[in-house]
């Protein structure tokens, strides 16, 4: 029996779409709506955070972003400790997974979890290991954007 | 004694003379947690770890079975358990503890019907005179292990099912008061190229329909012999599937008569959390030895099949793209 999904037979594809059939559904777009609310709320809430940087610390509007996103950051550890983030994530979905919250919510609930497997094996070891693509792919795909700009600036530029 | 091709008849009739079980938080808000003997209302239930929480519930659990029989451990000749953890520690550090000859055994979720058959099999080949046999599994331990972090924000799909967090064990011998067990038919592996591991219903249900259907043509029966034929852990959602692919292969369920585990053992309305319904070892282990089990005591229920599904991937086997193989082990019980 071919075990690769690319290769099923035409039994294992018949009944593919016959449990497809008689599955629930993702509620796509009930998900996409609600993402679009928490996600925009975080986004609202950091900026309020952002304004009140600038006026009550002295900040400029360009480098009010570091201690904002570090508040964000510390605000979605939080949560994650007192164990709500996955509940909030649940009914938001990409809403709280695409802003800076979701990224410390990755390492953050990896460290929690490994801790009984010591600090430098299990929380040091495995901290990355949900966020560790991201951060890989991420810095690649900043390398080859940065590589055609320079391309394109080399060439004469737009 | 040989029963078709799949399947054997205990002769000697092994009786169950007690069982117990141990529940999570969840469990205990379930409609089953009366039947449940010990409940935790914490998940690390004073242990520093989710593993040894989960050592402490099959400890726990073969305890108060042997409490409730009156045997003393010595007496018991082999311990068999199973569990989801990697190299099923839980069951072989409660096995150290308990300090009673050990099998360990590894059938995903269906390692506790796994371990009753070979327990009726010891009895009733005269190996040994007591068998203790159990499972279990942990909420945040099956997470951390095939999943993501427990506190980890990913959205799940409806499909997907939620572990129990518990125990269930029981205790064999050659005679005594009690459910008996009669016969068992072991399942080939049947794999029909699921390989989302958010839906393990989709993916068991045709192992289940695979080991009932070979189940009656062994023993030569239909599924009215039967007052209850339950799954283990297909849930809502391979629960439907397994009904329909008996009625596509022109085989008669009583709807009423065929139940789940996963599906008894959390209300979903109330426990929205859980989706499609429960899953993982303990799901049959703590609904049959300790619900399922009391009904036959009360006499509720006269003949049960009790078949346990079992997903029989891994994280590595998943993230190379293999799909899932499933198995399920039938065993009829009755009072």
């Amino acid at each position: 029996m071919p075990s690769n999904k690319n290769n099923l037979n035409l039994e294992q594809q018949k009944y593919k779409d016959f449990a497809q059939q008689r599955e629930p559904k993702r509620p796509v777009l009930k998900n996409c709506i609600k993402a679009f609310i928490v996600g925009g709320s975080i986004c609202a809430v950091g900026q309020i955070i952002q304004y009140f940087y600038i006026n009550n610390f002295g900040y400029t509007e360009k480098n009010a972003g570091d201690p904002t996103a570090a508040t964000l950051i510390i605000i979605s550890i939080f949560l994650t400790g007192l164990g709500v983030y996955d509940d909030i994530a649940q009914w938001a979905g990409a809403g709280t997974a695409v802003p800076i919250t979701g990224f410390a919510n990755t390492i953050s609930s990896a460290a929690i979890e490994h801790r009984s497997e010591g600090y430098v094996l299990g929380v040091g070891g495995n901290m990355f290991k949900v966020a560790g693509p991201v951060i890989v792919f991420g810095t690649f795909s900043a390398f080859a954007v940065a590589v055609v700009k320079m391309l394109i600036n080399y060439l004469g530029g737009i | 004694m040989v029963k078709g091709s799949q399947s054997f008849i205990f002769d000697s009739q092994p009786v169950i003379i007690a069982s117990a079980t141990v529940g999570g938080p969840l469990e205990a808000e379930g409609p089953l947690s009366e039947d449940i003997d010990i409940l935790h209302d914490d998940p690390y239930m004073g242990q520093d770890s989710f593993e040894k929480a989960e050592k402490l519930m099959i400890e726990e659990a073969a305890m108060k079975a042997l409490e409730k029989a009156g045997v003393d451990k010595d007496e018991v000749g082999v311990f068999i358990s199973g569990d989801l953890i990697n190299q099923i520690i839980a069951s072989s550090f409660a096995a150290r503890t308990l300090g009673i000859p050990y099998l360990g055994i590894y059938g995903a979720c269906s390692s506790s019907m796994e371990g009753l058959a070979i327990a009726a099999s010891l009895v009733d080949g005269q190996k040994v005179k007591y068998v203790l046999t159990g499972a279990s599994s942990h909420n945040n331990s099956a997470e951390k292990q095939y999943r993501y972090p427990n506190e980890y924000g990913a959205q799940k799909p409806p499909t997907s099912q939620w572990t129990v967090t518990g125990a269930g064990v029981c205790l064999l011998t050659f005679q005594g008061k009690g459910p008996r067990v009669i016969g068992a038919t072991l399942g080939r592996i049947v794999d029909m190229g699921i390989t989302d591991p958010f839906n393990m219903g989709a993916a068991m249900a045709p192992a289940a329909v695979d080991t009932i259907k070979a189940h009656f043509r062994d023993f030569g029966i239909g599924s009215d012999y039967y007052d209850l034929i339950v799954t283990g852990d297909l849930g809502a959602v391979g629960h439907k599937i397994a009904l329909d692919k008996f009625k596509e292969n022109g085989i008669s369920i009583n709807e009423k008569a065929f139940l789940d585990c996963g599906m008894m053992i959390y209300d979903r309305e109330r426990q929205p959390q859980v989706f499609a319904g429960g899953s993982g070892c303990a799901s049959s282990a703590v609904t049959i030895y300790g619900h399922l089990l009391n009904e036959m005591r009360k006499g509720k229920i006269k003949r049960l099949l009790a078949v346990a599904t079992g997903a029989l991937h891994s994280p590595l086997s998943y993230q190379q793209k293999e799909s899932i193989p499933c198995i399920a082990h039938a065993v009829a019980i009755e009072m």
